[in-house]
């Protein structure tokens, strides 16, 4: 079953993630992927993740649609102005790329070519609009199309965000992406499922399946630097000693990320695992938490 | 206001080393507010560019003089006779002045003592911060009077992205998220409906811009 016929049937939803690397090889990123596409309904390609210059996120979208592995083009505003948002767009369809991810993007300074320019032409919500119009059979300037796709898009949110006005915004912003199109949401790393509960009881009626965003943890260091350093990120203490203490920080990750996932089971409508390079570890994850 | 810098000091020497008579020139609006180019930094250059000259043994003469404005060729045209006796300047008046005075002198070359940052205002506390991206299209109505497009480094303008950290800028730690400012200031007012409304992505304007006032 695609992704698509999944979210349209109410299945709970799983998808992973791959980041494409610096340069050419992809052994890894296929390796990987393989060996946990039985497992999932999709996976996320990466589009220049922290804006650090890789390899994109189109090309190996449409080699892994070319596997038989279905995967969920990310893509972002960060780089490309409308005409290039459009124009890839219609690329990624005849490659056989149907599901995008609308982000914005981080900041290219964060990345490792900090002088870049920063485009964002169009944000995360014209994005999706973008889409929609494109699906309606026409470009933003409203000229006809020859050819039509049919995106099956999707977007982000941060229930991490700062208590108050951010959490707020995030809201709204979420209200306008799903107005604009989104099909499905994925959320940013989650590690707390009272603060995740008390999000999901806020999106209450937003009609749109969320996945729980679930980032695979390597190593106590690993979550403190998150919790430092992105946005939204907040490891408990208590995990992060479990990590200190283990003998074995795999079997202790998949019991963190299991968890998770099991809580999640009856609070929303999926979960995206975020296992960056630990891919091939998904599947006990999920033998873990009984999917 | 046109807010702008005094270059590193070694980058002007290296400009003005092929010269021994230079004039030095500032602009008495925006550049001196900012205290980067009035007369009180022209004074201070050139007393810099004179002592460094001579300690490296080298012919240096240093002329000082302030405009009015030096983004207005009629204040330029004061200076024309002065200008002559002199090889080259170098004005510390922000990009448009250094333009308009090369336009109106034509063959003397000018040079650039400052780096031009922004369009802003003070801050209150003696600096300036970036408030305006001069896009044409204001939509400061929307947004608590609070501009996204000169204030938030993404110039987002239909709400936050995700990276805010205990209200900040993803980009920097010392900087609120704009965002974050526009909320408060839209909930004070009571108008936090207007978050909810999205903007199109703007028409980007024509480079170079022209206001005609012939009429």
């Amino acid at each position: 079953m695609g992704f698509r016929e999944a979210v349209e049937s109410g299945k709970f939803l799983i998808t992973a993630e791959v980041g494409p690397g610096k340069g050419t090889d992809m052994h890894e990123l296929l390796e990987d992927a393989e060996a946990i596409k039985d497992r999932i309904h999709a996976i996320n390609v990466t589009d220049l993740q922290s804006s650090v210059m890789r390899l994109g996120s189109l090309a190996v979208s449409h080699i892994l649609a070319d596997k038989g592995i279905e995967p969920i083009y990310q893509l972002t505003c960060r780089d490309r102005n409308r005409l290039a948002l459009q124009s890839d767009l219609l690329s990624a369809w005849v490659l056989g790329v149907k599901n995008v991810l609308a982000l914005t993007g981080d900041h290219p300074v964060l990345g490792d070519h900090p002088e870049a320019m920063p485009v964002f032409d169009c944000d995360s919500v014209s994005l999706l609009q973008m889409m929609r119009t494109l699906n309606g059979g026409h470009d933003m300037a409203g000229n006809e199309l020859n050819g039509v796709p049919d995106f099956f898009p999707g977007a982000v949110v941060n229930p991490g965000a700062d208590a108050g006005a951010g959490l707020e915004m995030q809201l709204i912003k979420l209200e306008k992406k799903i107005e604009a199109g989104a099909r499905f949401i994925q959320t940013q790393g989650v590690f707390e499922l009272d603060s995740f509960e008390k999000f999901m009881k806020r999106v209450e009626g937003f009609n749109v399946p969320i996945m729980g965003g679930i980032i695979m943890l390597k190593s106590a260091g690993m979550a403190k630097f998150m919790n430092k350093n992105v946005a939204g990120i907040s490891v408990p203490e208590s995990q992060i000693q479990a990590m200190t203490d283990t003998d074995d920080k795999v079997k202790t990750s998949v019991e963190i990320a299991s968890h998770l996932v099991k809580g999640m089971k009856d609070m929303c409508q999926g979960v995206h695992i975020m296992a960056i390079g630990w891919e091939k570890k998904i599947p006990m994850v999920l033998d873990e938490a009984g999917i | 206001m046109i807010v702008a810098e005094v270059k590193p000091m070694a980058e002007i020497q290296d400009t003005i080393k092929n010269y021994s008579k230079v004039l030095i020139s500032g602009c008495g609006s925006c550049v001196t507010v900012c205290l980067s180019g009035g007369a009180q930094q022209v004074e201070v250059l050139a007393s810099s560019l004179r002592t460094a000259a001579k300690s490296q043994g080298q012919q240096l003469e240093v002329g000082e003089e302030t405009q009015l404005r030096q983004c207005d060729p009629m204040f330029i045209e004061q200076i024309r006779d002065k200008a002559a006796g002199y090889e080259a300047i170098l004005s510390m008046g922000c990009g448009a002045g250094v333009q308009t005075m090369a336009e109106t002198l034509g063959n003397i070359p000018v040079y650039p003592a400052l780096d031009t940052v922004f369009f802003g205002g003070a801050d209150g506390q003696g600096g300036f911060v970036e408030t305006c991206a001069a896009c044409g299209q204001c939509i400061l109505s929307r947004t608590g009077g609070i501009c996204p497009v000169a204030r938030c480094a993404k110039s987002l303008t239909d709400g936050p992205c995700g990276g805010a950290q205990a209200g900040n800028c993803e980009v920097s730690k010392d900087t609120r998220c704009v965002w974050q400012l526009i909320y408060v200031r839209l909930f004070r007012l009571g108008q936090l409906h207007l978050l909810k409304e999205t903007t199109p992505p703007k028409a980007r304007r024509v480079h170079p811009a022209r206001l005609n006032r012939a009429e």
